[in-house]
């Protein structure tokens, strides 16, 4: 027996054994799996072996179907193969899991268990993706640690070789897929003792070969399907004994014993919980406690949940048992139980039946749900269930760690009960995501966890923003293994990485008494606690708390470490917590330094070991004076103005209290109320842009491609002797509008101070130099604190401006259309986003009559994700309607708002012409024959369903009522199908080629940023050639697909490629074409991501540079030109110049292959470069083509044709 | 005609050496020099700011939005997929030792001690056969002195000697206040050579984007006497051999140079503007040269018009300045 130990979290433990036993790995992200086959990719990629020698091959598939359909064939044709996946995209595999299954075919997938999207998508874990595919066939066993993870996933793989049943290897998703632990690791001997070498030939000899043909996957009649199903029941009998067996074995090569089912307790407990996954280690963690005070309380924890075997559950149980909760953590609305409660109350009454049962007395058996979406389940709440079970009449489909308020399932707890012991350090790091705290927290639990003998925790939760997001690291560490599957609540170390944080989170809530903390503060020692807000000194004396601090910002600026400030406040925490002796503590963070930045270079090494040195003598104890002293206090987290909703319910979420919240609090649909992000102010900007009305040239440019609405033009009536001024605050900026569409008006660029992300976009795009210094412009960055007060009142008064009327606008063009009013704002989207700048503008333009069908991924997040929502509405109360079905259904999901919103338009037209004669024959007339192409026409139609309702209020009648409540859909609609590149041309491509082959009024808008954006950067079919990108790490050698010309193809559909950084006026033609484009519409837009490796500050630039090389074609293909005899195509952009080394040169993600292979990017380049010229070449000669016109016969009186289903 | 030379402590059949310039950015170029008959051919510098800056940002670019967005803890493949670092320079060095027989020396530009100096070692292990540490520098800030540039100068070529064994030769501006004074220094600190000089890219004004661009234009023989007077200065006061740099285009710019005490003459202009095989013109021009003015060897006229040798040397010395003005106005 060998013992090594490693520092992993679970997905790195389960794809280090899944990686060393197949042949195959094909994969596809989606969170929180992604991480195990990015893991896989990057050891096949490094050249590392299976068991037989052999670099496993890994291949990301188009989605979790296609990789599903790829482990089918691999495993078909005799290799060894593996997957990984969660939640939907597990969904996905099922119709091949009932195949592989069908089939008897060895296959282990693992899975990271999380929920299935209902009422809304959470990425989070729980057991409700896994629990749909109880059917397949597969065999389902469940890990509950990281430790387990990787075990299991060895037993799994030997399980199924031995029993031809496919097993699923699942832990739960977060808790454990993300959780960082120490753990003992298998090394390929463990792996091949424990691998039948006779089953893998077995397996291989049963792979189709033409040199030994059989027939699989035959059809089969009534005659034969029956009898084959039954056919393969043996197998399913064996599978829990050779399961048994194999734990026997890896019990005699580890030391480390599991069974079935795993009894763990008081051995004559009374009362037992039996649950699967990582909340049976928190049970296992309070039985310890509670057994210790003479408790007779017990855990069965549920490894091989299917094949379910009764007679080693019934083994297991004790005699003594009289009341069982089963818990579950999914939710199975209807059922009479959730799944697992009904397999106990199964298993016990078929005991009963078979007269097996060998109880004292038949035990009660309730069941419960907890965790759902890794809601917290602690040793509190496993106390409140044993508390039940304790009662005569244990409460049944229960609920706990939530309060129920409205059918009162839920069990009451306190949550002071604790179980820690006092040798458990634990530590609580506040950080934002940009500041590097969870990857330095992360190296700390590797350093302890390697250096010392302690075991190790490390969990990290972080919020939902992307731009600015607050982490929190949860470390603990024990002499004993941690079972502690739920966050820390009384801290003895904590951190707070930002000063900021202060003001609006509770930072010292969860330190124990006695507790140190160290803040990170950008002010001298002897200033730091004046500083402070009074309830946080009040923390601080009254829980007896040891104060440091230290001006981290600072040290990083002296050592060039910029805004990384992860290694210093790590060397604090080792200095201050006592973990490691000091000395050896420094030693071993360079130790940790070199390792991970040396492939960086010696630089980035060399700078980080000067801030480890420089931070000592900066960090500092602060005296606690007995009483507070400090007048001010934490501001609110909402503006009093805000609606009572937002009080209610969003504040409460902002301060992270959302666990309070009761299920009447919420929505019973999932139904939520828009416009509710204005009223977060995040403050994230250090530097805002400051507004120069002197040299400004009034281009709007800045206002265009700010991604968070954070900077906004106004043209106004400054009335008689500038009366709508009267009032504005002392600093707010107006001048005299210069364009010609206006006369006399007043004109305003204003900044939301506190919206405002910093990402100096505008600032980048700004023409508008000072000739006298030209480093000056219209737009620069200042601090933005001593400016926060009088810009907050300058944006409240700019708000309340008159916007201007949509009909005044002469015509709509780059310029003007930055004068509407944007309803998409203060997205969580990342500082310098390039997406969200075309979704604003889709608002701007057609935001109060469009709805919206938005694929999953980054914009769906920031998007729709609780607990802000960015899109809101007009002074008319009208705006975006949103929604989110799944990824790969996107585009179905939109022609479904299409087809439902032409059913209402026909039968409201149906209506107007029932009801022509109350209604009148003029107004009747101009319902129905109303033009709706311009602006005007639209306000028009509104004024005229406004006069139809007053009509229709004086009227009786079943057709009025229905007319009343269908009027509005007289008035045009927009549909646009929103999403990534990753839905459009992957997952959902096939859905978004229907829909575009068919002719309805669509507006399809891909946000194509080269990459899987929201999973971290994985390899699409838009990845560009030469790209480095997840599962092309080497760089991309197929070229991106021409998903534009692909719908040109169709000729009827109107496509356009646009880059807004490039030319703005060209894209803001493309939305108007596109939307007014009586069809299919498609717009690719090129967006620039983080996932490029460059500052977004110019992802403006960088567009420009893409479209002047070539790389990045702008074109408008528009159908309707077909018939006025010119051809559809039109290109936008010039021939390309020599500029594609540069393009590429200045992203990371082109970049470093020339680090690593300079001949290799030289191909790239050279290949990339041909590319350019060879489309523009092409596209130049389609935009040549003029097509016949069809030719007219008597009976055709339209002079073109009329796609379906238009009115 | 015996034209050989020893420059750097490497035997060479005579002076005329590649420069560094773009004409060796590739193997097909360094071919191409090899077959003109360079004697040896030197890389375009890899500057500091390349490594550090890029080394910084890359590492900023990739590690700012790690782990801190709760689906992705990072954006790129980790970087044991691909090396960080300028080290293309390194690969594309040791394929041009690869694929010529004549020494190649590496150029690093840098002019304070840092982490990039241990590109300097690389560099040696990658094959080159010497290195030419370019300190260019532009003392923009008012804060440094002259004596806090020079300490950072001698200390940047002393750690780079710690660094290596192979011969370092220092590439130098002429705009240092006492250049005779700070040549000696770093010929103390172990320099085997001194470039003279290097030139410039001296930005320009886009008069209607009101921005400073950045424009090249190549030497002419007339640069040339700059070199040719701080070379007859130098020559037999430093240990350290000797290099022209800048407006080396003739035969005759070479026979100068030597005159003047050079060991080696670098061309670039030259060759970018006439192509590689000028080289073997001047070459070709050289030995005709001296044939016709009956010298046995190049090494019989070099550092003969040094300061020391020189029969009149008040033309180096001020005495020259005070007769060109004076007679100008006569």
């Amino acid at each position: 027996m060998t013992s090594h130990t490693i520092t992993v979290d679970g997905n790195e433990a389960a794809a280090s054994v899944a990686h060393r036993v197949s042949d195959v790995i094909a994969i596809y992200p989606i969170t929180p799996s992604s991480a195990m086959g990015e893991l896989a990719d990057e050891w096949s990629n490094q050249g590392r072996r299976n068991l037989w020698g052999n670099v496993p091959d890994v291949v990301e598939m188009q989605s979790e179907a296609g990789a599903a359909g790829a482990v089918h064939g691999a495993l078909q044709a005799g290799a060894l193969a593996t997957t990984f996946t969660a939640s939907q995209g597990l969904l996905l595999m099922i119709p091949n899991m009932f195949k592989i299954a069908g089939e008897l075919t060895p296959f282990t997938m693992h899975v990271a268990a999380r929920t299935v999207a209902t009422h809304a998508l959470s990425i989070f874990g729980d057991h409700s993706d896994v629990m749909a595919c109880r059917t397949t066939g597969f065999a389902m066993l469940s890990a509950a640690s990281v430790q387990e993870a990787h075990d299991f996933a060895a037993i799994a793989h030997a399980a199924t070789l031995d029993s031809r049943i496919p097993f699923l290897h699942f832990f739960d998703g977060f808790r454990t897929s993300h959780e960082v632990s120490k753990i003992e690791a298998l090394t390929d001997d463990d792996l091949r003792a424990l691998l039948s070498e006779d089953q893998v030939a077995a397996h291989r000899s049963r792979g189709l070969t033409p040199d030994r043909p059989v027939l699989r996957g035959t059809a089969q009649n009534p005659d034969t399907f029956f009898q084959a199903r039954e056919a393969a029941n043996l197998f399913y009998r064996a599978c829990p004994d050779i399961v048994e067996q194999l734990m026997v074995r890896f019990a005699a090569l580890t030391g480390r014993r599991y069974r079935l089912f795993e009894y763990a307790g008081h051995p004559d407990a009374e009362r037992v919980i039996v649950i699967m996954g990582s909340g049976a280690e928190t049970v296992h963690e309070t039985i310890d406690y509670l057994a210790a005070r003479g408790d007779k309380v017990g855990v069965l924890k549920v490894h091989l949940y299917r094949p379910f075997s009764i007679a080693a559950f019934l083994r297991e149980l004790p005699r003594s048992v009289r009341a069982i909760a089963v818990m579950d953590r999914t939710k199975e609305p209807g059922a009479l139980g959730e799944p697992l409660y009904q397999d106990v109350v199964t298993a016990l009454a078929e005991a009963r039946t078979d007269g097996t049962s060998s109880f004292a007395a038949e035990p009660i058996v309730v069941g419960g749900r907890y965790g759902l979406s890794s809601k917290e389940f602690t040793p509190a709440m496993v106390k409140a269930v044993f508390d039940t079970l304790a009662e005569a009449r244990p409460k049944n489909h229960f609920t706990v760690g939530i309060m129920d308020d409205v059918t009162h399932t839920s069990l009451a707890y306190d949550d002071t009960f604790e179980t820690e012991a006092a040798d458990v350090t634990t530590a609580l790091f506040y950080g934002l995501g940009a500041d590097g705290t969870v990857g330095a927290n992360k190296n700390s639990i590797k350093i302890i966890g390697e250096e010392t003998d302690r075991f190790v925790q490390g969990y990290f939760v972080y919020d939902s923003k992307k731009a600015g997001a607050t982490t929190v690291s949860h470390l603990r560490t024990s002499p004993r293994p941690i079972r502690s599957a739920y966050l820390i609540s009384k801290a003895r170390f904590v951190a707070c990485h930002q000063f900021e944080f202060l003001e609006r989170v509770e930072i010292l809530e969860h330190a124990a008494a006695g507790a140190v903390f160290l803040l990170n503060a950008p002010y001298p020692a002897d200033e730091v606690w004046a500083r402070l807000p009074r309830e946080v000194q009040v923390q601080i004396i009254d829980k007896r708390i040891r104060f440091y601090t230290i001006d981290a910002a600072a040290v990083a600026r002296e050592t060039g470490m910029g805004g990384r400030i992860n290694t210093i406040m790590q060397t604090c925490f080792f200095a201050i917590s006592g973990v490691l002796p000091r000395e050896e503590a420094i030693a071993q963070i360079k130790h940790a330094i070199e390792k991970t930045y040396s492939k960086r270079g010696a630089e980035v090494v060399r700078r980080n070991f000067e801030a480890v040195d420089a931070t000592l003598a900066q960090l500092h104890e602060v005296p606690v004076p007995s009483d507070a002293t400090a007048t001010h206090f934490r501001p609110p987290l909402v503006s009093a103005l805000a609606p009572e909703f937002v009080q209610r319910m969003t504040a409460v979420l902002l301060a992270g209290k959302g666990d309070l919240l009761p299920v009447s609090a919420f929505p019973v649909d999932g139904t939520w109320p828009v416009g509710t992000a204005r009223w977060e102010k995040r403050n994230l900007a250090l530097e805002i842009p400051v507004w120069d009305a002197g040299i400004c040239i009034q281009c709007n440019q800045c206002v265009l491609v700010c991604p968070h609405a954070a900077i906004r033009a106004k043209v106004y009536d400054p009335g008689p002797l500038g009366a709508s001024l009267a009032g504005a605050p002392p600093t707010f900026k107006s001048v005299a509008y210069k364009g010609l569409d206006f006369t006399a008006r007043a004109y305003t660029i204003q900044v939301a101070p506190e919206d405002c992300t910093g990402c100096n976009l505008c600032v980048n795009v700004c023409p508008a130099k000072d000739r006298t210094n030209p480093r000056h412009k219209a737009i620069d960055m200042h601090p933005q604190a001593p400016l926060r007060d009088a810009e907050r009142d300058n944006y409240a008064f700019f708000l309340a401006l008159p916007d201007t009327p949509r009909v005044d606008l002469v015509k709509v063009d780059h310029k003007t259309s930055q004068f509407l009013e944007p309803l998409f704002e203060y997205s969580g989207a990342c500082a310098g986003c390039g997406e969200t700048p075309y979704i604003k503008l889709l608002t701007q333009l057609f935001g109060d009559r469009a709805l919206v069908a938005n694929a999953t991924g980054c914009s769906s997040i920031y998007g729709g994700n609780l607990p802000t929502t960015p899109f809101t509405t007009n002074h008319d109360g009208r705006g975006p309607a949103w929604s989110n079905s799944l990824f790969e259904d996107n585009a179905e999901f939109g022609l479904g708002m299409r087809l439902g919103v032409d059913s209402h338009t026909r039968a409201a037209r149906a209506l107007v012409e029932d009801l022509a004669g109350p209604i009148g024959e003029r107004l009747t007339g101009e319902l129905l024959a109303a033009n709706q192409s311009t602006e005007a026409g639209i306000a028009a139609q509104r004024e005229r369903v406004r006069a139809l309702r007053q009509v229709l209020a004086s009227l009786a009648g079943p057709d009025a009522r229905r007319l009343e409540a269908l009027a509005d859909y007289l008035v045009k609609k927009s549909i646009w199908l929103v999403g990534g590149d990753g839905w459009a041309y992957d997952i959902g491509y096939g859905g978004l080629d229907h829909v575009l082959a068919g002719q309805r009024d669509v507006n399809v808008l891909v946000l194509d940023t080269e990459v899987y954006s929201n999973t971290g950067g994985q390899q699409s079919k838009a990845t560009p050639l030469g790209a480095v990108a997840k599962f092309a790490s080497a760089g991309k050698t197929a070229a991106k697909k021409d998903l534009g010309l692909l719908a040109n193809m169709y000729g009827h559909v109107y496509v356009a490629r646009v880059a807004f950084g490039a030319k703005m006026s060209q894209t803001v033609q493309a939305f108007l074409e596109a939307e007014a484009y009586p069809g299919p519409s498609l717009i690719i837009a090129y967006s620039h991501c983080i996932a490029h490796g460059y500052d977004m500050a110019n992802g403006a630039t960088q567009q420009k540079l893409a479209v002047d090389s070539g790389v990045w074609p702008l074109y408008r293909f528009d159908p309707r030109r077909t018939a006025r005899g010119e051809p559809p195509m039109h290109l936008d952009y010039g021939p390309p110049k020599p500029l594609v080394a540069e393009y590429m040169r200045n992203e990371s993600r082109f970049r470093v292959v020339e680090r690593s292979d300079p001949a290799r990017f030289k191909g790239f380049l050279k290949a990339s470069q041909e590319a350019a010229r060879q489309r523009y070449a092409m596209y130049q000669q389609l935009a040549g083509i003029t097509l016949p016109q069809p030719e007219k016969t008597t009976d055709d009186q339209s002079s073109g044709r009329e796609p379906e289903g238009k009115e | 005609m015996d034209l050989r030379t020893e420059y750097l402590g490497l035997a060479l059949p005579h002076p005329l050496v590649a420069g560094a310039g773009p004409l060796a950015d590739d193997l097909d170029g360094i071919r191409r020099l090899e077959d003109a008959g360079a004697a040896a051919i030197v890389l375009r510098s890899l500057f500091e700011e390349q490594i550090t800056r890029e080394q910084m940002s890359e590492y900023d670019n990739l590690s700012r939005h790690e782990e801190s967005f709760v689906e992705a803890t990072s954006y790129f493949p980790t970087p044991d997929a691909f090396a960080l670092g300028p080290f293309e320079y390194l690969n594309h060095l040791r394929r041009a030792k690869d694929a010529v027989a004549i020494p190649v020396i590496a150029s690093l530009n840098g002019a304070t001690p840092g982490g990039w100096i241990e590109f300097a070692r690389l560099m040696a292990e990658a094959g080159a056969d010497a290195l030419e540490l370019n300190l260019y520098r532009l003392a923009t800030d008012p804060e440094t002195s002259s004596v806090d540039i020079e300490r950072q100068a001698v200390e940047t070529v002393r750690q780079v000697k710690q660094a290596v064994t192979i011969p370092v030769a220092v590439k130098l501006s002429p705009f240092y206040t006492a250049f005779a004074h700070l040549a000696r220094e770093l010929d103390r600190a172990g320099a085997d050579g001194l470039v003279l000089f290097n030139r410039f890219y001296q930005p320009d004004i886009d008069t209607e984007e009101l921005a400073a661009t950045r424009t090249l234009h190549l030497s002419d023989s007339s640069e040339l006497r700059l070199r040719l007077h701080w070379l007859a200065i130098l020559s037999g006061r430093v240990r350290a051999s000797l290099a022209a740099t800048g407006g080396v285009h003739t035969a005759l710019d070479v026979v100068k140079a030597t005159m003047a005490g050079a060991h080696a003459a670098q061309m670039v202009s030259a060759l970018l503007r006439h192509g590689p095989a000028h080289l073997r013109t001047v070459l070709v021009d050289l030995a005709a040269w001296l044939e016709e003015h009956e010298w046995h060897s190049l090494s019989q006229m070099r550092g003969n018009m040094s300061l020391f040798k020189v029969p009149d040397p008040d033309a180096y010395e001020r005495a020259n300045y005070m007769l060109m003005l004076q007679g100008w106005r006569g």
